[in-house]
């Protein structure tokens, strides 16, 4: 196991596998067609993006190392998190980026859903967690990969 | 975060339980940027990029509706993202079932909402709010919560004006309170370039591949542009606007850039020039053969791609007038040339429904008609993503809608040939 030390952006807790991108999570051509066809699984839609492509997100860990694309970004992230599409986490080894910020915090301020955001987890994590390994998000923004 | 007394009276919820909830978001978005203060949006009005009623973006609507019954209006009126439907685009019955009862089914709904909130106008649709016949033209030093990429990088670049790349639902919400975070690209010192770009090319350089280089190069940092002037002058003339509009929105959409500095030509490089530029900035030299590098990785993502490209779409972002106008004569004079009277690819123009008004009072409309165009203020990006219109070969010399879409990019001269020629 090894522990991460990170910055909320919003908080909570949770136990999650990993899904993993090492490229921009472009949350737009990721999540429309979950969102459009009925997808609870959220099977990530962008085929520009070889790491996610076809692998479903939801109540997964989401590890990346920012969003990119539209900057409809965040409102999408915002309708996940309404239709319970949405990652159970959201682990980002860079700063949060603006969209992906925008997502989160809708999401916690105007739904139920509980999804902890945490970002500057470094590259060192980015390196480190793979596809399935199991994830606990615990309080004050550390993250333990086993 | 420091707030002023106003502010905070308004997130403990004074002014209500829903504008306290509005204030709150707007708050957390900063703080997670080390905000120290919220500042006034000073424009005249606002724009948003949220302008399609799609059917799933259902908690998008319970969200407006909840801001309208609980009386909360947008403080400026506001322009908006272009529609996802025109008439008058060609489409199969099939993708006019899947658009209307399966896709935009809430379009009625939303534009309905949108006028409560404070839609500018009827026809205020369009990712170019920032055309002089559509009005929305901020100033130098204004404060705005904008979000449409492309809008958002050309008021802050040519106009100088000061916003953040904002997500849809921010920008509205920063209308509402009248204030935004003041972080990025608001300050002084997130305007300052982290790259120098030196242009080294023989020859103008075409805006959609130079602003493509540049983004995917730079992504959301701030380039500062040497040697630009040389192609497209140093003055902020129509010509030098649509192209840095074209340039901008590639750079917007291939990379993720909110700013950027034209040497001798956007303000602030002309009132500050090298003292933009950080100490330890970073530098990528752009020559022919690096934008043939650019041109030649883009992937193409048809099925066959030897396909006859069965729609051209110009006009993401929206065309100007004078883009409308040269085009018209570029295809006019190609079509005499190569003996043809009409394009030989179905061929949409899109612009703003004010400057395709002002277009269709000038001579040049029935021109373009007569070469087989059609004029629409339709959203290509919007419309081509869906499962069915993914699947045709639709070719355009916009990188944003080649970013977003399944869409061909060829270069404007290369689209002539295709138009007129039929074929390269």
């Amino acid at each position: 196991m090894k522990q991460f030390k990170g910055r909320i952006v919003t908080p909570g807790t949770c136990k999650a596998q990993a899904v993993v991108t090492h490229g921009g999570f472009n949350t737009l051509a990721s999540l429309q067609k979950a969102l459009q066809f009925g997808d609870k699984s959220a099977k990530v839609s962008d085929q520009n993006n070889p790491d996610l492509y076809g692998k479903p997100i939801a109540g997964k860990a989401l590890c990346l190392p920012q969003t990119i694309g539209s900057t409809t970004g965040g409102l999408v992230l915002f309708c996940a998190c309404q239709m319970k599409r949405n990652p159970a986490c959201m682990l980002f080894a860079n700063r949060i980026d603006s969209l992906a910020c925008a997502g989160s915090v809708l999401a916690s301020v105007w739904s139920d859903t509980r999804m902890p955001v945490i970002d500057e987890l470094g590259q060192e994590f980015l390196d480190f967690v793979k596809d399935g390994n199991m994830i606990t998000v615990l309080e004050a923004g550390t993250v333990n990969v086993e | 975060m420091l707030l002023t007394k106003q502010q905070e009276s308004i997130l403990n919820g004074e002014k209500g339980e829903t504008l306290a909830k509005v204030m709150k978001t707007l708050v957390m978005y900063g703080e997670a940027f080390d905000a120290e203060k919220m500042v006034e949006v000073t424009s005249r009005y606002n724009h948003l990029v949220t302008s399609f009623g799609l059917g799933v973006m259902e908690p998008v609507y319970e969200l407006m509706d909840t801001l309208l019954k609980e009386g909360v209006r947008s403080g400026q009126k506001f322009t908006v993202d272009p529609r996802p439907l025109d008439p008058n685009v060609p489409t199969t019955l099939l993708q006019d079932l899947v658009f209307k009862v399966f896709m935009y089914n809430k379009q009625e709904f939303y534009e309905a909402q949108l006028n409560k909130l404070g839609l500018l106008e009827k026809d205020a649709f369009t990712c170019t709010c920032y055309m002089s016949e559509v009005g929305n033209v901020p100033k130098q030093g204004e404060v705005l919560s904008w979000s449409e990429s492309s809008a958002v990088v050309y008021a802050n670049s040519v106009l100088g004006a000061r916003c953040n790349r904002n997500s849809g639902i921010i920008d509205i919400m920063g209308s509402i309170v009248g204030y935004v975070p003041y972080f990025g690209l608001l300050t002084d010192e997130g305007r300052k370039a982290d790259w120098i770009v030196r242009i080294n090319t023989t020859r103008k350089p075409e805006a959609q591949l130079l602003g493509s280089a540049i983004g995917m190069k730079v992504m959301e940092d701030v380039p500062y542009v040497i040697g630009l002037d040389k192609w497209i002058g140093d003055e902020l003339n129509d010509e030098a606007c649509t192209y840095l509009k074209d340039f901008g929105a590639a750079t917007a959409s291939n990379g993720a850039v909110g700013l950027y500095h034209i040497d001798n030509l956007t303000p602030e490089a002309r009132e500050q020039g090298m003292s933009l530029v950080k100490e330890n900035a970073r530098e990528y030299v752009i020559d022919d053969e690096e934008l043939q590098r650019v041109y030649d990785s883009y992937p193409v993502i048809w099925k066959d791609r030897n396909a006859k490209p069965k729609l051209c779409f110009m006009g993401c972002p929206h065309m100007s007038l004078q883009q409308l106008k040269d085009w018209t004569d570029t295809i006019e004079e190609n079509l005499r040339k190569y003996g043809n009277r009409k394009v030989l690819i179905p061929t949409v123009f899109t612009a703003a429904p004010a400057v395709i008004a002002r277009f269709k009072e000038t001579d040049y409309y029935p021109r373009l008609q007569k070469a087989g165009i059609i004029l629409s203020y339709i959203c290509p990006l919007m419309f081509m993503n869906n499962p069915l219109c993914s699947k045709m070969p639709v070719i355009t010399s916009s990188n944003k809608l080649r970013t977003y879409t399944t869409s061909r990019f060829y270069t404007d001269d290369e689209i002539v040939l295709q138009l007129c020629k039929g074929g390269l």
